[in-house]
């Protein structure tokens, strides 16, 4: 039976990890606004595409 | 309000009148079906054409070369109805205050030494273009680092460089391909700590969910009824992984409702998250104890699975109780700056710098911002945003002009009068009134959880004493159980369920309610206050009609060509309510301002204007007019003269809504209901029919429709005013709850508890009967709820009280009575018509 402590110790850690990522991402903003990046992504990419970075550094905060 | 555009074609004409024709147009036609390149309205009125293009302005062609020259024309791709109408270009310096650097301190969020972001609230994002457009601001300004938009909120986040670049700068690119930002500085300084994160709450409901569902698979034992077959060793190890799953179900994500209680007692009252905040402590603090000493299974299933669906719930009240802002002012519809002239230099300066004798220049489509003397040029002043009075008054040198008038025509200059706090109408805010900082939290909740506390507590402690000198083990299991039962979950989550789809009932048919506690006050109303103008009258649909000979096609067309040539807005609803008939060259055309318009169209000398313009000719043709002038009662009119004879006149008026009559019948079955107008009693008459005479109240000032309500007030009634303008501001304050009516619901409302949209007045009683239901839905499923806790508290009583049965029947209650607060609401909304 022991395995399944094994088992649950693996599926912890997996589940923990989803746990993490879901919490960076609201932190990070993803759930902030939800409908513009539907349309964003839509748009043919021009040659403006190093400038997007500045947000994801977050400079407000 | 009528949209006053500058015609391209009446340069020829105009020589001695006092219209100033702002644009140099390329080429201008007439009447053609051609459709403007950029915004894609007729361009019937005036039609520019550049290349292959055609406009209806020079705002659009602007916009659209601005956009060809930084190859930005994809915009128009994206979305068929990208472009807006550009009413006007912004003047130059009208952004000047945008150079004061402790304005911009105000504005922007975010500034180090060569970088600063700013948020800007563009009212005009409506389409993807917009998105694309907005986010590609840096080919029109290099300085704009990067800009991202918000479509939902319709903000747009601006990164930018201030070396190369300042605020006034980013906000003249945005204004110049037509979006330009809706900058108040109050609201800029109010809203920053107010922009609501959810962040917390969802990283909340993000644990919770995550421990409940791992809980529960480790519960999974003894949901099979298989956990005492368990080997102790792994049994323990379940267990044990339950409290550590549990730890942050209680620190961190139920910290709320202990901080929110805490408060609460601390203030010495007792607030429905205390109750919640005990039976949370008393399932942890028993389910550690059972595990840890007796070995068996706790509750951590049932106490995470609650905090996860109090959560839900919370995020969907916070959501619909603050949905909109509605705490506006004179001040978010004032100018920031106003122009001064001084020794004929002019400069923008802060409105609240302003001081009594300064000479202040207003132009076009410019707001007045405080009471003064006209000193320099004629005013047309249109009050509708103060008043709802859709026809604007004429103002001559040494007149009092009341701020809160939108100027239209030729660019004024005023002497200030009094400061922008101590003018007649500003002055309302000065009320106490307005200091009082409406309640946002739903009152019901947290009486009825008053008693239920006391209540909970009596029977814990009373029951907890009983045993205790016995059985001391006992009487801690009977105390904790009683709290763990008792803990009002189902109840914390009628009212934000109930309300909070009761608030998205209404909207969906255009009530928009400030916060759903607004319902709560609009099912205990019994008292109604209506405005007159604006409110039961319709500010559009301007009821335009020939009092006199009828008209040959002849003289129509002269009539038409002749008030097409004026920008008075009285001319323009004239002339566009003609339709169908031609145009003829018009030639001497002359505007004495104030006064009418003349001019020889077809070879005949015609003259339309006020009473004084015309007396001057046929006085005596005139007294055949006199007996329809008394019949037509109040209404502007607008006399005709052809050739020296008076023809007629025309009669505008506004109608009354539609539906009104139904609306006042059925409201006067149910409430006192009663009139407020600043007009002097002209349609009293008109109006007895509707109201009761010594309910109607005529040229009240703003100060006294506030007197009014309070006055009602004091009577113990609770009120309802339902108006729409700046003048109704104070009632609307003052009043239980204030309703503005709006014909165009993005367009200025004043603060107020609810605004609707004109086109529902008419449903306006089956609004109050489903606000009412509201109300009793909520009633009844309290009723339920307690229910529930009495079978609860006889199950423990008959000693059924265990994990399984708590890990069932309180995920249960609660989700049944949100489905069953949803679902009545949603019925009752059907059965009253509403969609």
């Amino acid at each position: 039976m022991s395995v399944i402590l094994v088992l649950i110790g693996a599926s912890l850690i997996v589940a923990t990890g989803f746990l993490v990522a879901f919490v960076w991402s609201v932190r990070n903003g993803q759930y902030e606004d939800r409908y513009t990046p539907s349309v964003r992504m839509l748009f043919e990419e021009g040659n403006d595409k190093s400038k997007k970075d500045l947000f994801t550094k977050n400079p407000g905060q | 309000m009528t949209k006053i555009m500058f015609l391209g074609d009446k340069s020829h004409s105009a020589t001695n009148s006092v219209i100033i024709s702002l644009f140099h147009m390329n080429e201008v036609r007439d009447k053609v079906s051609a459709f403007c390149y950029h915004c894609g309205e007729s361009c019937d009125d005036s039609l520019i054409v550049s290349g292959s293009k055609n406009f209806c302005c020079e705002g659009c062609k602007a916009v659209f070369e601005i956009l060809e020259g930084h190859d930005l024309c994809e915009f128009y791709n994206i979305d068929g109805e990208a472009g807006l109408k550009i009413k006007e270009l912004p003047l130059e310096q009208r952004f000047d205050y945008l150079d004061d650097q402790d304005v911009v301190r105000k504005i922007v969020e975010f500034t180090d030494k060569n970088i600063s972001s700013v948020t800007f609230a563009v009212p005009e994002i409506h389409c993807s273009s917009c998105i694309w457009l907005l986010e590609r601001m840096n080919k029109v300004n290099p300085g704009i680092l990067s800009s991202r938009v918000d479509f939902l909120q319709k903000r747009v986040t601006i990164v930018y460089d201030n070396v190369n670049t300042s605020l006034k700068n980013v906000v003249k690119s945005l204004a110049s391909v037509g979006y330009e930002p809706d900058i108040n500085l109050d609201a800029a300084t109010e809203s920053k700590p107010a922009k609501k994160s959810y962040k917390a709450i969802y990283a909340k409901i993000g644990i919770a969910g995550f421990c409940l569902g791992n809980i529960m698979l480790l519960s999974f034992p003894e949901y099979l009824n298989i956990g005492d077959s368990l080997d102790t060793n792994l049994r323990n190890v379940f267990n044990y992984l339950n409290i550590l799953l549990g730890i942050p179900v209680i620190t961190y994500c139920s910290s709320d409702y202990f901080s929110s209680a805490w408060k609460a007692l601390r203030n010495r009252f007792i607030n429905i998250d205390l109750p919640i905040s005990l039976g949370l402590l008393a399932l942890f603090a028993r389910s550690v104890y059972d595990i840890l000493v007796h070995g068996n299974a706790g509750f951590m299933d049932s106490l995470s699975g609650l905090v996860f669906f109090l959560l839900i719930g919370k995020l969907f009240q916070s959501k619909t109780y603050d949905s909109i802002n509605f705490e506006r002012d004179y001040r978010s519809y004032f100018p920031i700056s106003v122009t001064v002239t001084k020794n004929k230099s002019e400069s923008n300066i802060p409105l609240s710098k302003l001081e009594i004798g300064d000479r202040i220049v207003i132009r076009n489509n410019e707001i007045i911002p405080v009471d003064a003397i006209l000193f320099k040029g004629e005013g047309c002043i249109d009050y509708s945003f103060v008043t709802g009075e859709s026809v604007p008054e004429q103002k001559v040198l040494g007149e009092i002009v009341y701020a809160g008038g939108r100027h239209m025509g030729s660019a004024i200059e005023l002497e200030v009068l009094r400061t922008v706090s101590q003018s007649y109408l500003t002055q309302l805010w000065n009320d106490k009134a307005f200091d009082k900082r409406s309640a946002s939290i739903s009152k019901i909740t947290d009486r009825v959880g008053k008693y239920f506390t006391y209540a909970i507590l009596l029977i814990a402690f009373g029951s907890a004493a009983y045993w205790l000198p016995t059985d001391a083990d006992k009487a801690l299991t009977v105390f904790t159980t009683v709290l763990i039962i008792a803990c009002p979950c189902a109840l914390a989550l009628t009212t934000p369920f109930a309300l909070g789809n009761s608030l998205r009932i209404l909207g969906r048919n255009k009530l928009y309610l400030r916060n759903a506690s607004v319902i709560e006050s609009m099912a205990k109303v019994d008292a109604v206050v209506f405005d007159k103008t604006g409110t039961i009258t319709s500010p559009r649909n301007l009821n335009i009609e020939f009092v006199g000979s009828e008209l040959t096609t002849e003289e129509r067309s002269i009539v038409k060509s002749l008030a097409r040539n004026s920008t008075h807005p009285l001319s323009r609803m004239i002339s566009e309510s003609l339709e169908g008939t031609g145009y003829t060259p018009v030639y001497e055309f002359a505007e004495l301002p104030g006064e009418g318009i003349s001019g020889i169209a077809g070879g005949k000398f015609a003259r339309m204007g006020n009473i004084r313009f015309i007396i001057g000719e046929d006085g005596g043709s005139l007294k055949k007019f006199s007996s329809d002038l008394k019949k037509n009662g109040v209404s502007t009119n607008v006399f005709l003269c052809i050739e020296g004879e008076i023809k007629g006149f025309y009669s505008l008026r506004s109608r009354y809504r539609e539906g009104i009559e139904n609306v006042i019948e059925d409201f006067g079955r149910k409430y006192e209901v009663s009139l407020v107008s600043g007009d002097n009693s002209h349609e009293r008459s008109a109006l007895s029919k509707l109201f009761a005479d010594e309910n109607m109240h005529f040229g009240q000032l703003p100060s006294d429709k506030l007197a009014y309500v309070r006055k009602k007030q004091k009577l113990g009634k609770t009120v309802m005013m339902i108006g729409d303008g700046l003048n109704d501001a104070g009632a609307l304050k003052q009043s239980d709850i204030g309703i503005a009516v709006n014909d165009d619901v993005t367009s200025f409302s004043p603060a107020c508890d609810a605004v609707m949209d004109a086109g529902a007045f008419s449903i306006l009683p089956s609004f109050m009967g489903f606000a009412r239901s509201t109300m009793n839905i909520i009633k009844v499923s309290f009723a339920i709820s307690f229910l529930y806790n009495a079978v609860g508290l006889y199950l423990a009583s008959q000693g059924y009280f265990s994990p399984m049965i708590a890990a069932i029947l309180m995920p249960f209650n609660s989700i049944s009575i949100v489905l069953f607060v949803v679902g009545m609401t949603n019925l009752c909304a059907r059965r009253r018509g509403l969609s």
